[in-house]
């Protein structure tokens, strides 16, 4: 059933997010350290074990490539959220603070990217799903 | 007539939202199409609308900090681009991750993260000190603001600056963030942006999830997840450092 995998999903969602909690907690920050990427990892493990053990359907993997493909038009709506008039109100420091720092990073990515290997992905075919 | 209208759309304002990005999607896909014929990505442009529709509701509501979502008919728009809705979804791209990949890029991505903080926020810092701060305090909050829009308020907090300082801060990051989201498409080439190591670098380095996020399925939605593995991290390792050693650094500096 489509909700096992919405439930899996959730469920794996959850105990990331509260292990993220925790753990910001342990070292004394009010934030989540890590949660999504701890909750992604869980997924990823679970659902390999399961589907290999033949325990996850066609439709409970639905349940989750429904909210997969739901992830560009929750980008949008968050685009759509934004405090753009904020952004702008900051002024010159604020726009020169954001956005060199933001170039001076992009040009870090091919520098600190020799120090792992990455397989290249190619690229994706309009329209995506 | 109109009232009844509004209520409705109101009243049932996450299912208005779907509409309401259903249709700015299928605009932005027939743009891409037939103006760029699909060199310029329909999720980019898509992306870049949404910002525009942030803007008209931050500007009718008279500086309304919720973008669109501002406007009470459309506030469903923030439920839909809200946290817990975009953390799921992040979650769910993972479906389909390889965690060789994953496993490959474990010490680049752990460099990334700890460099990503120190470049942006001194980066910030020195830009407080180009426009004549001279506190610590003022100096490392702004630091933080080009961290994340987060670090930057809860550092200040932290260090007990003043409000009008931890605004400036957000509104560093708020530039970062946005900035990030419509960038990356036009970058992407020039960095290597096109393979999971590359991708977890540059979630570790940008650190904001939204941009990260929305900046990479832009440029290829196969990425996304990797981005997104370290950029969570940023967040919290950044609210770790900044009101520790980096204040401690500057304080040291700047007395």
């Amino acid at each position: 059933m489509v909700i096992y995998g919405v439930a899996l999903l959730s469920g794996c969602f959850l105990v990331g997010k509260v292990t993220g909690s925790w753990l910001g907690a342990a070292i004394g920050v009010k934030a989540n350290v890590g949660g999504v990427g701890i909750s992604m990892l869980l997924l990823v493990i679970v659902c390999d074990i399961l589907i290999k053990k033949g325990k996850l359907k066609q439709l409970s993997q639905d349940g989750i490539g429904f909210w997969n493909a739901m992830y560009i038009p929750i980008v949008v709506a968050m685009a759509a959220k934004q405090n753009v008039i904020g952004a702008i109100d900051g002024g010159w420091l604020a726009l020169l603070a954001g956005g060199v720092a933001t170039v001076v990073s992009y040009f870090m990515i091919p520098v600190i990217s020799k120090l792992g290997q990455g397989t290249k992905v190619p690229a994706i075919e309009e329209p995506s799903s | 007539m109109w009232d009844i209208l509004v209520a409705q759309l109101t009243q049932n304002g996450l299912i208005t939202s779907f509409v309401i990005v259903g249709v700015t999607m299928y605009v932005a896909y027939m743009l891409s199409a037939k103006l760029t014929k699909g060199k310029f990505h329909g999720s980019a442009i898509a992306i870049i609308l949404g910002l525009v529709l942030a803007y008209v509701g931050g500007a009718a509501t008279d500086g309304g900090s919720k973008g669109l979502a501002s406007i009470p008919m459309f506030a469903g728009v923030g439920l839909m681009g809200g946290s817990m809705l975009r953390d799921l979804a992040i979650v769910a791209t993972s479906f389909g991750v390889d965690l060789r990949e994953v496993k490959k890029s474990g010490l680049s991505g752990t460099v990334s993260l700890f460099m990503g903080i120190f470049v942006s926020f001194f980066i910030g810092a020195g830009m407080a000190i180009a426009f004549g701060y001279t506190d610590a305090v003022s100096i490392t909050t702004i630091g933080a603001g080009a961290v994340t829009y987060i670090v930057g308020p809860v550092t200040g907090a932290a260090v007990g600056a003043d409000s009008a300082v931890v605004a400036l801060s957000v509104a560093a990051g708020l530039v970062k963030s946005i900035l990030v989201m419509t960038s990356t498409p036009l970058f992407a080439k020039i960095v290597g942006l096109d393979n999971p190591n590359s991708a977890m670098v540059f979630g570790g380095l940008m650190g904001t999830t939204s941009g990260v996020t929305a900046g990479l399925a832009a440029t290829n939605p196969k990425l996304v997840p990797y981005g997104a593995m370290t950029s969570t991290f940023y967040t919290g390792l950044g609210c770790l450092l900044c009101p520790s050693v980096l204040f401690l650094l500057m304080k040291g500096i700047y007395g």
